[in-house]
């Protein structure tokens, strides 16, 4: 207790130092969330209103959007956002991905890494969260990710709506002689007695008015936008193939390049003989690119289209040197995982009462261990980057989940002092876009021709052996049972990677440092919503030249696994009904548990099933939503899973979109359900086995169960992201389905039956 | 040097004959909706129709494309059931990344060309591209949507 009070103050103190810092730099410099971007006019027709939003002539209104759009539906939520407090008509909104400044940046993401539990409102929890929030609105990085899009602009983006709404209420105002007060709006027009005017009409004139700091926000009664099923801005150019992704950039004389990395994590150049490629048509130059931080050693070749590319660059003689990992493989990472699991130095990340004490003086003590695989992320789109290095400049065309990055790790490899970026859609994200590898290689290889854009391309193979992984993970999990079979005593103690400390060393060598808590490898096991008098979680810290990296809900995809198959085992063990069980822990927790019971009333939990059928629920809190599911599995004479229905339900508080956050769930569950079923990178010889789409499969339509949502209503007072915590319960719900069917636990993913 | 037939138009390629039909559609020809996602037929995202068959570009040489008829997503809409399938795909907000859309969408039209009222079997056998986005519900209700649309306008 005592070195745990001392812990907690060195924090404390650490962070009042830090805070005082960050906050007085903040306090003389302010923030203005409401001005324009620096260096960017309007086209012809437009005016900025607030940094936020343009409007034409036509009335039109382009929202400009701070997060990417990778599916997710961001570039139709947050212009809601705006279109709500702007009284405009919504089939008036486009969007526009904002440029790189600063006044876009992402100070939620950063807040949210603080390793506090959600509902930990103490001083220190506060204190944390804010000297976080300061910090990143210092940084300025403007990066998707966290599903924090809704979140963090929640209130600016109200904000802008409303103060441009209020100028262009002066501006009316001034032109008829009256006060503003005696004008009204209804959907993009400003009214008075006897006479109107279009937002349109009146643009030129507010956009001279000035932006008030503080306008009045409707009150969440009178909200006709937010709540509604607005449809998707981007889903008719989707649908057409209009849409551009990085890849579909086309600039006058531009080339394509194609890339062979070192397969072996680490490894080096040993030659390559280019000879006969070089006169092969089309081949304009063949680049050697040496390992940086943030990427592997690599041979280019730039032609004038991506096959020429491609083909002269399996034409090149190339050997590595496979460096100090050449004999690295699954077994011997399972070996290490396992040796630290044991007896591995562990940091705490949740105390409560004294859980080995207790579990050393159980009557009835339940141990099981946990493992999940690496994992790619294989998004549709694969890597790809366009750069142009030109009069001192680069430009970047790229799909990225932080535009910020892009433009300081550029500079440096295309040896320019400026760099400007430009951001298309992402082809599915899922934290492969934070990574910078295809950015620094793009630069590297335009700075070699200058004048002449270059389009570099991963081929599926390079994206499925060159990813940054899902970490693998390890778990020890014990429970002691009191005499009424309820949980007295709960130790969780994991292994894994770290996907922070990782990125960071990556982007920021110099900054590399295991002394920060890593909130990603505990996040889903700490932060428990269940009553328990007694637990312990830990996380032992491993270092494996296998990069990792964030991914859809990194460590709440596995530690969901781990807690919510081993709370079917402990109530398997208690006797209880799996539902009945959680909920007895749940009396403290009433949105968790009405979203639990909106699921399993749903699934017809406790129904009869058809034979060999089981089914199985799970229930997970990530991104402040909350998630349950109910899986019904039917398993085949050959051991085969058939995932039949998938039931869920979630409360992420105020629902901006239902439609969106309903696709947002089934998206979730089919990308854990690939996990679940399938996913696995393994590595032999140091390198991943695994290569393209035939040896690591996915989910399709023949095996994507039907799914069904529901939205569990709480009101206005909370806010959670939703493109993420649909994936965290599926993979529990279904290996508890397939224990209900067949009586055996599985305890390690990807899902096979014995 | 290829001459292809793309979208109801000539187009001469100045390629080699082994070139695949994906880099002549989006490099050559600079039609990128026709989208790469695996180079080995795995996954559908290059889907077009040669012929008014489903055919997976990034394998087809060009050689094996020659005088015949095709179509990607830039000329969908010279197909019958494109209407109705953009539609629905609208109705039921399919796209979400949005990158293996057009496969999807090409995929659907030859489906019901050939079969104007699928079942849940039939589009499970005729839709086997790849959507990590898990678009994978709401494509079969709209194709089952569009099936309908076009059974009404035939009426």
């Amino acid at each position: 207790m005592k070195s745990r009070l001392r812990r907690r103050l060195l924090i404390a103190a650490g962070l009042v130092g830090g805070a005082f810092v960050v906050g007085g730099y903040l306090f003389y410099r302010g923030r203005d969330r409401l001005r324009l971007p620096e260096g960017v006019g309007a086209p012809k027709g437009e005016a900025w209103l607030t940094g936020w939003l343009r409007i034409g002539a036509d009335g039109a209104v382009t929202v400009i959007v701070p997060r990417q759009e990778m599916g997710q539906g961001i570039s139709t939520a947050l212009p809601m956002l705006v279109a709500e407090e702007l009284d405009c008509d919504p089939a008036s909104l486009a969007f526009e991905q904002a440029p790189v400044d600063s006044l876009y940046a992402n100070a939620t993401m950063i807040a949210d890494g603080v390793p506090f539990r959600p509902d930990d409102h103490g001083w220190l929890a506060r204190l944390a969260r804010h000297s976080q929030y300061k910090f990143g609105e210092l940084l300025g990085v403007q990066a998707t990710g966290g599903s924090t899009g809704v979140r963090d602009g929640w209130e600016v983006m109200r904000r802008a709506g409303a103060a441009a709404r209020a100028m262009l209420v002066a501006a009316a105002a001034e032109r008829w002689g009256m006060a503003s007060a005696e004008c009204s709006t209804e959907r993009g027009t400003v009214h008075a007695p006897g006479r109107s005017l279009g937002y349109g009409e009146l643009v030129a004139q507010a956009a001279r008015q000035p932006i008030p700091a503080n306008p009045e926000l409707k009150d969440p009664a009178r909200y006709r936008v937010i709540g509604t099923s607005l449809a998707r801005l981007d889903v008719p150019a989707k649908t057409e193939g209009k849409a551009q992704f990085g890849c579909d950039v086309r600039l006058p004389g531009m080339r394509f390049a194609a890339i062979a990395q070192c397969p072996v994590f680490g490894g080096s150049l040993k030659h390559a003989d280019a000879s006969k490629a070089r006169a092969l048509p089309g081949v304009q130059a063949v680049i050697e690119l040496e390992a940086t931080s943030t990427s592997a050693a690599a041979v280019a070749v730039v032609a004038d289209g991506w096959w020429r590319a491609k083909r002269a660059l399996d034409a090149i003689g190339i050997e590595w040197y496979a460096g100090a990992h050449g004999e690295l493989d699954t077994a011997a990472l399972r070996e290490a995982f396992t040796q630290l699991l044991e007896r591995g130095d562990a940091r705490t990340y949740e105390t409560l009462g004294d859980a080995p004490r207790e579990l050393a003086a159980a009557k009835q003590l339940i141990e099981a261990r946990y493992e999940v695989p690496y994992l790619a992320h294989a998004t549709m789109e694969p890597i790809n980057c366009t750069a142009l290095v030109k009069d001192g400049r680069c430009d970047v065309w790229v799909g990225s989940q932080a535009p910020t990055l892009v433009q300081w790790l550029a500079a440096g490899p295309a040896g320019v002092g400026e760099v400007r970026v430009h951001t298309p859609f992402l082809g599915g994200g899922f934290g492969r876009r934070a990574e910078m590898d295809v950015v620094v290689q793009a630069a590297a290889i335009a700075r070699r021709v200058p004048g002449t854009p270059v389009q570099l391309l991963w081929s599926r193979e390079e994206d499925m052996q060159h990813d940054v992984y899902r970490p693998m993970a390890l778990a020890r999990l014990r429970c002691a049972l009191d005499a009424e079979a309820r949980i007295r005593a709960w130790h969780h103690r994991a292994v894994s990677q770290s996907c922070t400390g990782e990125l960071t060393a990556r982007l920021q060598p110099a900054a590399a440092s295991d002394l920060m808590k890593d909130k990603t490898t505990a996040e889903g096991a700490f932060d428990l919503a269940y009553a328990m008098p007694h637990r312990l979680v830990e996380h032992v810290l491993a270092h494996q030249p296998v990069p990792v990296g964030f991914w859809r809900s990194v460590g709440h995809s596995y530690n969901a696994f781990f807690v919510e198959c081993f709370l079917d085992e402990v109530a398997h063990a208690a006797r209880r009904d799996p539902v009945e069980f959680r909920r007895a822990m749940l009396a403290g927790a009433p949105r968790h548990l009405r979203v639990l019971e909106t699921a399993a009333k749903a699934a017809g939990w406790g129904e009869p099933l058809p034979p060999r059928t089981g089914r199985g629920i799970a229930l997970a809190e990530s991104f402040h939503s909350i998630v349950a599911q109910a899986a019904e599995v039917q398993v085949a004479a050959d051991g085969g899973l058939r995932v039949m229905r998938v039931v869920c339900a979630i409360d992420c508080g105020r629902a901006v979109n239902p439609g969106i956050v309903t696709r947002q769930m089934e998206s979730g569950i089919v990308y854990g359900l690939t996990a679940a079923l399938h996913g696995e990178i393994t590595l032999k010889g140091g390198r991943v086995e695994q290569s393209n789409f035939h040896d690591y499969e996915m989910v399709r339509m023949a095996d994507c169960p039907k799914i069904e949502t529901h939205i569990v209503q709480s009101g206005w007072e909370h806010l959670g992201g939703v493109g993420e915590p649909g994936t965290p319960p599926i993979a529990p719900a279904v290996a508890n389905a397939v224990f209900a069917a067949t009586g055996q636990r599985l305890r390690r993913l990807p899902l096979r039956l014995a | 040097m290829a001459r292809l037939s793309v979208n109801g138009t000539g187009q001469d390629v100045p390629l080699e004959e082994d070139t695949p039909l994906l880099w002549a559609l989006r490099d050559a020809l600079g039609l990128t909706g026709t989208k790469f996602g695996c180079g080995i037929a795995a996954c559908g995202a290059c889907t077009v129709l040669v012929d008014g068959q489903t055919t997976r570009s990034c394998v087809t040489p060009l050689s094996a494309v020659a005088g015949k008829a095709i179509h990607t997503i830039e000329g969908a809409a010279a197909r019958k059931p494109f209407a109705a399938v953009r539609a629905a795909w609208i109705a039921e907000q399919v796209a979400q990344c949005g990158y293996c859309q057009p496969g999807m969408v090409m995929a659907a039209i030859a489906l019901l060309e050939s079969n104007p009222a699928p079942t849940d079997a039939d589009i499970d056998a005729a839709i086997t591209n790849v959507c990590r986005c898990g678009t994978y519900p709401r494509i079969r209700t709209a194709i089952h949507l569009a099936a309908a649309a076009l059974a009404k306008e035939a009426r």
